[in-house]
């Protein structure tokens, strides 16, 4: 049979995000997949080396828009641990707040994809608008839906008022109500069992062998967890389990996250009902002392490491940002060998991808070049002479 | 825009047109934020529907291009393409603090200056991200800006007119 070659993206009605798929197919199945992921390539690594730290937080947490404090936490993290900071307890809690809240509204807004991806909007109507709560808590306590900045070397920019910890009890009754009822929805709809049951389904050994992170590994039996086997924040003082399943597939990955939101509700009111008293953040010196540290965090989609080299002076020499998306890819492009092309948006919707943390710069040999990575021919031309006034 | 609003056909055009925009988002370089807040405005709480605005996957069937974030070097060609498939009249709404300046990203060095030097901006939107009420504002607002441009017949009417050849002199002092 002959091969086709079917390009869907940057712009396509089935993406939210500019990435290019070329998908060989053989009829119905998939033969092979080749990504072009880097459409949104900033140069943010670049650009962290020239500022101090105070100015690299807020730009860290826009490497994501979902995950912004992970990013901002974990190189606070890692800088901290360089300069030898211990941050008040109180701090961490807050941190740990962000952060679990952080996971929620992830895990729902990807409920809500997963569901829109199969055609069950309903869900999605649903999940969206469970996730408001959530947003709700997390404006009240930082100011901002998305960016949070709540982040500050040695510890968090401001504090939560008694007023704030409750109005997020409050709130957490309802959210629980509905998280058992989407646990038992994805055990017992027929719409989300027939579509997620059986499709893209990935071994251990496979998990293992391509990096995969995150729900996605665990899904697959893979029990682990940076928040407990590496603990960070408050993890290790706070009851919860880590979420793992055997099955491997959509539906198996669904469950580890509905569990993770379940896991993550409880922790925030654990932390809300046992926040310490204290300050929120010590005096951190402005220069870093020369030294290195790979700072591992739990995002919301995987592990999230971030390669950190100072000398010291306020400005990193090199910080390497290693996203859980890239990490996932692999697998689902090995997931998605032999299966249905109607497959594929579910499939890749399952690792929960995001495109704008994935993005990397890829200097390509011409001579060498044998496919058709990067559209040929398409040249934009800017003035010269502006971009070097910006340099 | 063929000028005119007096004949009827015209009038009905103009009108379904404000009664109901079909917007079309395109990520051309964002951190996902803003896709998030105006995925958020088609949720049952924002509930943009009730303005007639419907998102569509392809921008031959949408009147207003929603564009997110600063464009890097690789999307400007891409962001191109998709404006000029969008049929007239079109308007564009950029988002944002990156989609005005390039926001945190100024200055890098796979990033344009902005949307505007890409493609025609007609409304900004402040923040970062900006609140799903204020992308409802920015779309209500483009809504005005669509009637009035109905009622003169075109875009025109609200573009700067060159003062007698002094632009190019200005430019040149400023450079310098």
């Amino acid at each position: 049979m002959p091969e086709v070659v079917i390009p869907i993206g940057p712009q396509h009605p089935a993406l939210k995000e500019p990435v290019n798929f070329r998908i060989i197919a053989d009829g119905e199945k998939i033969v092979r997949l080749e990504l072009n992921l880097s459409y949104n390539h900033r140069g943010i690594e670049k650009a962290a080396e020239q500022r101090n730290f105070i100015r690299v937080l807020p730009l860290l947490e826009r490497v994501c828009g979902i995950c912004s404090h992970s990013h901002a936490t974990c190189f606070a993290k890692g800088i901290e641990e360089i300069m030898g900071l211990e941050i008040p307890p109180r701090a961490r809690y807050i941190r740990t707040i962000i952060a679990e809240l952080e996971r929620m509204h992830s895990h729902l807004l990807w409920l809500g994809v997963a569901a829109h991806e199969i055609g069950f909007n309903t869900l999605f109507m649903w999940t969206w608008r469970d996730r408001e709560a959530v947003q709700d808590t997390l404006e009240e306590m930082s100011g901002n839906r998305v960016h949070y900045n709540m982040n500050e070397i040695g510890g968090v920019r401001c504090d939560l008022t008694p007023a704030q910890i409750e109005a997020a009890l409050l709130r957490l009754p309802n959210l629980e109500e509905r998280i058992k009822k989407y646990r038992e929805m994805v055990d017992s709809e027929e719409t989300l069992l027939i579509r997620f049951r059986g499709v893209g389904s990935m071994s251990r050994e496979e998990a293992l062998n391509y990096g995969a992170v995150g729900p996605t590994a665990r899904a697959s039996g893979v029990d682990y967890d940076v928040r407990r086997d590496d603990p960070y924040l408050a993890y290790a003082e706070v009851p919860w389990n880590v979420v793992t399943d055997t099955r491997g597939d959509v539906y198996g990955r669904t469950r580890v996250r509905i569990g993770e939101l379940w896991e993550s509700s409880q922790i925030v009111r654990f932390c809300l009902e046992n926040i310490p008293r204290g300050p929120i953040r010590v005096d951190a010196p402005k220069n870093a002392p020369k030294g290195e540290i790979l700072s591992r965090y739990e995002a919301p989609r995987g592990e999230l490491a971030h390669y950190i080299r100072t000398n010291g002076t306020d400005k990193v020499e090199r910080i390497d940002i290693r996203t859980p998306t890239l990490a996932n890819w692999t697998s689902v492009a090995v997931c998605l060998v032999n299966k249905n092309l109607a497959d594929i948006p579910v499939i890749v919707a399952a690792i929960d991808p995001c495109l704008s943390c994935t993005s990397r710069m890829v200097v390509v040999n011409n001579e060498r070049r044998t496919n058709g990575a990067g559209a040929p021919g398409v040249q934009i031309t800017s003035d010269p002479k502006n971009r070097q006034n910006r340099m | 825009m063929a000028g005119s609003d007096t004949g009827l056909s015209q009038r009905l055009v103009n009108w379904a047109r404000v009664k109901s925009p079909w917007l079309t988002v395109y990520n051309s370089g964002a951190c996902n934020a803003c896709d998030i807040e105006i995925i958020a405005c088609l949720m049952p709480r924002f509930d943009v529907e009730r303005f007639g605005i419907l998102a569509k996957g392809s921008p031959r069937h949408a009147d207003i291009l929603i564009v997110t974030g600063h464009v890097t070097l690789k999307q400007a060609s891409r962001l191109r393409r998709v404006w000029e498939q969008i049929p007239e009249p079109k308007y564009v709404i950029a988002m944002g603090a990156c989609g005005a300046s390039g926001g945190v990203f100024h200055g890098l060095y796979h990033m344009m200056d902005c949307v505007d030097s890409v493609i025609p901006v007609d409304v900004y939107v402040a923040g970062c991200p900006p609140r799903p009420d204020e992308i409802i504002n920015a779309v209500v607002t483009c809504l005005n800006l669509l009637g009035e441009d109905a009622a003169h017949g075109g875009k025109e009417w609200r573009q700067k007119k060159p003062a007698g050849g002094a632009p190019a002199e200005k430019t040149s002092a400023e450079v310098s």
